[in-house]
């Protein structure tokens, strides 16, 4: 993986069932309270029911998003923070130095996703960091090698662009064009539809 | 900059099966430690991942397993009861007086009362052979019996209703073989939840890519909905066999059946075909057709019932009718239902009339253990012969409490003809079904209350559960990473999972296994129970009975331990098909039914003469609790109790990660919330005759207006009112038995929603 120039995940959303194993495996590898999520699973749904007689006719329609940090070409968090406590590797890695944080949140606030926490009890803000020990060491990062349906992937964006193909945003995602995430998305068959009608993020509170 | 703090000085790291609690899977973790502490955990690792040999990779409970593990609430000492039963107080004792009262219980019970008024209750918090209620029971038999159980909480209809069928319970192929489908219909079935069988849902997935299509009936759109499924079609809880009757009608009208298959495989499709002495009765085609009672099962009725419109009905019936193989999977959500043997043997006809049976790529249905030889053995610690040969269906332990003495046949009594006990001792290990996962809570907290009626109850856990309230001794006991174990897989899989010891047993817990074997010195049978082996011993043991079953070539203990390989696999590289060979040769290899055959038409159920409630072929009836029925004015929503990742049944309701993931909640469509002003997030109660429940509610277009959905497992809080305050589902189903199966119908409950007010 030395070669790499720019990581990036890989997340089929047609096969996401939402289980959160991406999530859990986070949480455990990075010691994350309550509160503080890394990767999240966004719930998208929405659509409607027709009453047809004695028929319930469901125009509904729902899908999942697991979210962790892009990993931007440009990152909008190492823009916004004062003491340069985020950097950008060589091979796209984007990495917070929690030790010269001090937890004023811009980055927080500048990020299109919502990937940097504030982790109240240190006072500072903390992310993924892409697993960059296990991938150094032929590994996978934590959330791609826990899921079970085998809906995560990462590597190389161009070849896995290749791999996969996709898309970098689909609904209610924003534009890509900000900050040129490392992320390729397989949409499920909803996600179109989704974009034109009432769905919305359906499980905010645990996110 | 990228330097890690080093952490992993000292640490060590052991591979092990993931503690079972009935969750659904097998997997395997990799258990990092250091100084003597779990520090954190990974998933499966094993190189290549093929089909043939997946990776078992864990879900959100085990991954997330150490906030259960080191959960400040872990029970730490033994304790007895010190206020009146259920309310809660308990003071320390040491293992010595905790080991001589419920020793002194057991004797004092024999000799008042004798062995079959002892009882050691269903649970499944345990599977790893030295953890489990397993345990408790050869201690009882040892020491001369307990009244015993048969049958269970999560399979009860479908695992009597599908020998009727097929004369047994073996129906399924090896997993593997779902890829050669063209046509998977999932009814009521939701693998990407509730797992059934780790690898599951990602052979689903993979039969997809393979141009299998899917279908997912459900009222509820489920995570397996969503993820694997080409068409969801919501349907009426309770209402299933009504669609599949009005399939078989289009079937018939449309002759897309299989009418050979049917003429040599089959008895009771027609009046060709009746079992001797049945001739002239309703055969199943009189049913559907309503030759006899006059009521064609046309799409058009069904649709009435099931919400379902007629042209989706007739279109499924079409495309698994003619798009072979196919498989038609039957959850086990629908049959824990009023009259739930129905629609196990309404989907194993449907199987067997498109001839989808014995085939690659199709599927028998019904209970579905794995070909060729059942699979998984679950548990093979030896609890022994039970000398009381009374036993009762699990679900009916209240019962026996309340008036054992007398019952029989009626209540599902088997091995005497009349019960001679009430029980009055109850040991429950590994076990939160005395309160909280049998129904009608209210109801089972009073019975339990009565200390002359139930005189002790021992619980041995990992927490206080809303059933250690109830206990007159509490005893602490360890976790499966605290003591030895070994598993296979759940319901499907061919591995062995090892589970070596990781960490010591904190503050005084012991093993399941440790505390049974301490209370049987004091009664004099130590010996007996122990063969002079401790835990690993036993785990040596078990994995001989592995190696002289199912895996000739499992390792030595020592071998598997020095590995650190953590799980033994078999590759499945031709995937074994229930029923090959009578399919080939229905003569030469007769089912072990009466007729030899597929009984579409049971001479057994007839015999019994009950055509009401337990009709001699698969029939959709209306059930007890019903939006058909009167109660439907008080309480107009269908509830059920899903599976939730939150949970396995009960246990890690209390663990804060799992919490944040899933928090619980009723699921109420915005069109049943709309009327009653309820909006998004607020706090709703639920209710019906039985009890109330308060709970926050998400509004959601995934489920069928007129149904509700509240996780099952969450631990009974009640309020100085009696009412629930954490969504447990309990105070809400009813103690009615199915009729057949005696098995719990825990999903047919009839209730109301209002917003909550105030406290």
């Amino acid at each position: 993986m030395n070669a790499v120039r720019r990581f990036a995940f890989f997340f089929d959303s047609s096969s996401c069932s939402g289980c959160k194993a991406c999530q859990m495996a986070c949480k455990d590898k990075n010691d994350l309270g309550p509160g503080v999520l890394w990767r999240k699973v966004y719930e998208i749904a929405g659509g409607g029911w027709r009453r047809d007689g004695e028929v319930w006719a469901p125009r509904v329609y729902a899908y999942n998003i697991s979210l962790a940090c892009n990993h931007c070409e440009d990152p909008a968090c190492l823009r916004s923070c004062p003491t340069k406590a985020i950097v950008k590797g060589p091979d796209g890695i984007v990495v917070l130095n929690s030790r010269a944080c001090i937890g004023c949140r811009y980055c927080e606030w500048s990020c299109p996703y919502g990937a940097p926490r504030y982790e109240g009890e240190r006072g500072v803000m903390g992310k993924c960091d892409f697993c960059f020990d296990l991938v150094e060491k032929g590994e996978k990062p934590a959330c791609v090698a826990a899921c079970p349906m085998r809906a995560l992937d990462f590597g190389e964006l161009e070849v896995l662009k290749e791999k996969y193909g996709g898309t970098d945003a689909i609904f209610p995602m924003p534009q890509a064009s900000q900050t040129g995430p490392s992320l390729l998305i397989k949409p499920h068959r909803s996600a179109g539809l989704a974009g034109k009608g009432t769905a919305g993020v359906a499980n905010d509170e645990e996110t | 900059m990228r330097k890690k703090i080093e952490k992993d000085a000292g640490e060590r790291m052991v591979r092990t099966g993931c503690p079972s609690h009935n969750c659904g899977g097998r997997c395997l973790l990799l258990v990092y430690v250091k100084n003597g502490v779990i520090t954190r955990i990974e998933g499966d690792d094993r190189p290549g991942d093929t089909l043939e040999d997946p990776q078992l990779r864990a879900c959100i409970r085990g991954r997330g397993y150490r906030h259960r593990q080191y959960h400040p609430d872990r029970l730490k000492v033994p304790m007895k009861r010190v206020g009146k039963r259920g309310e809660g107080k308990f003071a320390r004792i040491s293992w010595d007086e905790a080991v001589d009262r419920v020793a002194g219980e057991m004797s004092r019970v024999k000799e008042k009362y004798g062995n079959s008024a002892m009882f050691v209750p269903y649970g499944t918090g345990g599977y790893s052979q030295i953890t489990g209620r397993q345990t408790a029971q050869r201690l009882m038999n040892l020491f001369g019996g307990s009244l015993g159980f048969y049958n269970s909480y999560s399979w009860a209809a479908i695992a009597a209703a599908t020998p009727t069928v097929y004369g047994t319970s073996v129906t399924g192929n090896q997993r593997q073989d779902w890829l050669n489908s063209k046509y998977i219909l999932m009814w009521s079935w939701n693998p990407a939840e509730a797992r059934d069988g780790t690898n599951s849902e990602y052979f689903i997935r993979m039969a997809r890519e393979r141009g299998a299509r899917t279908v997912c009936v459900d009222p509820r759109m489920s995570p397996s909905a969503v993820s694997l499924a080409d068409e969801w079609v919501p349907i009426r809880p309770g209402t299933d066999a009504a669609m599949m009757s009005a399939m078989v009608h289009v079937m018939i009208t449309e002759k897309l059946l299989d009418a050979e298959f049917i003429r040599t495989h089959c008895v009771g499709f027609d009046e060709t075909q009746m079992p001797p002495g049945c001739e002239g009765e309703e055969s199943y085609r009189d049913y559907i057709l309503g030759t006899q009672d006059g009521t064609p099962k046309t799409p058009e009725w069904a649709e009435r019932i099931t919400g379902v419109a007629r042209a989706t009905i007739a279109r499924i019936a079409r495309e698994y009718a003619t798009t072979k193989p196919a498989v038609l999977y039957q959850g086990y959500g629908m049959q824990r239902r009023a009259y739930g043997e129905q629609v196990v043997r309404a989907g194993c006809v449907l199987a067997a009339i498109t001839g989808n049976v014995g085939i690659p790529g199709g599927w028998a249905g019904g209970m579905a253990l794995q070909a060729p030889d059942g699979g998984p053995l679950w548990i093979v610690f030896p609890p022994g012969h039970n000398p009381v040969n009374a036993s009762i269906p699990s679900f009916l332990w209240s019962e026996a409490v309340l008036r054992g003495k007398g019952m029989g046949p009626e209540d599902g009594v088997v091995g005497v003809d009349r019960l001679d006990n009430n029980i009055k001792l109850i040991y429950a290990v590994a076990s939160n079904c005395l309160v909280n996962q049998h129904a009608n809570i209210n109801r089972t907290a009073g019975i339990l209350r009565d200390e002359e009626r139930l005189e002790f109850l021992v619980v041995q856990d990992n927490f206080l559960t809303s059933t250690g309230r109830f206990a007159d001794i509490l005893l602490p006991a360890c976790t499966q990473f605290e003591t030895w174990g070994v598993e296979d897989g759940w319901k499907y899989g061919d591995e062995v999972l090892l589970m070596p010891k990781i960490v010591e047993p904190p503050f005084e817990t012991k093993s399941d296994y440790a505390i049974c074997a301490e209370i049987a010195r004091k009664l004099g049978i130590g010996e007996a129970y122990t063969k002079g082996r401790d835990e690993r011993g036993w785990v040596e043991w078990a994995l001989d009975r592995y190696k002289k079953t199912r895996f000739p070539g499992l390792p030595s203990l020592d071998e598997f331990e020095r590995s650190n390989a953590g799980v033994y696999s078999v590759p499945v590289t031709k995937p074994a098909v229930a029923f090959e060979d009578f399919r080939r040769d229905p003569v030469g290899h007769p089912l072990p039914t009466p007729s030899g055959r597929i009984e579409i038409f049971s001479k057994k159920l007839f015999d019994l003469k009950k055509p009401a409630s337990i009709p001699a072929v698969p029939k959709y009836i209306q059930e007890w609790e019903s939006p058909f029925g009167p109660e439907a004015a008080k309480y107009p929503l269908q509830a059920v109790g899903h599976h939730g990742l939150a949970r396995v049944h009960s246990t890690f309701d209390n663990v804060d990660w799992l919490n944040e993931a899933f928090p619980q909640r009723l699921f109420i469509n915005p069109l049943d919330a709309g009327p009653r002003s309820i909006k998004d997030g607020e706090a709703v109660r639920v209710f019906n005759e039985r009890g109330a429940t308060v709970v926050p509610c998400r509004l959601t277009t995934r489920i069928m207006p007129g149904v509700v959905t509240l996780p099952q497992g969450a631990w009974w809080a009640p309020d100085e009112k009696g009412t629930d305050r954490r969504g447990s589902i309990n105070v809400l189903t009813s103690e009615r038995w199915t009729p057949f199966a005696f098995g719990n119908a825990q999903h047919t409950n009839m209730v109301q929603v209002e917003k909550a007010k105030g406290r």
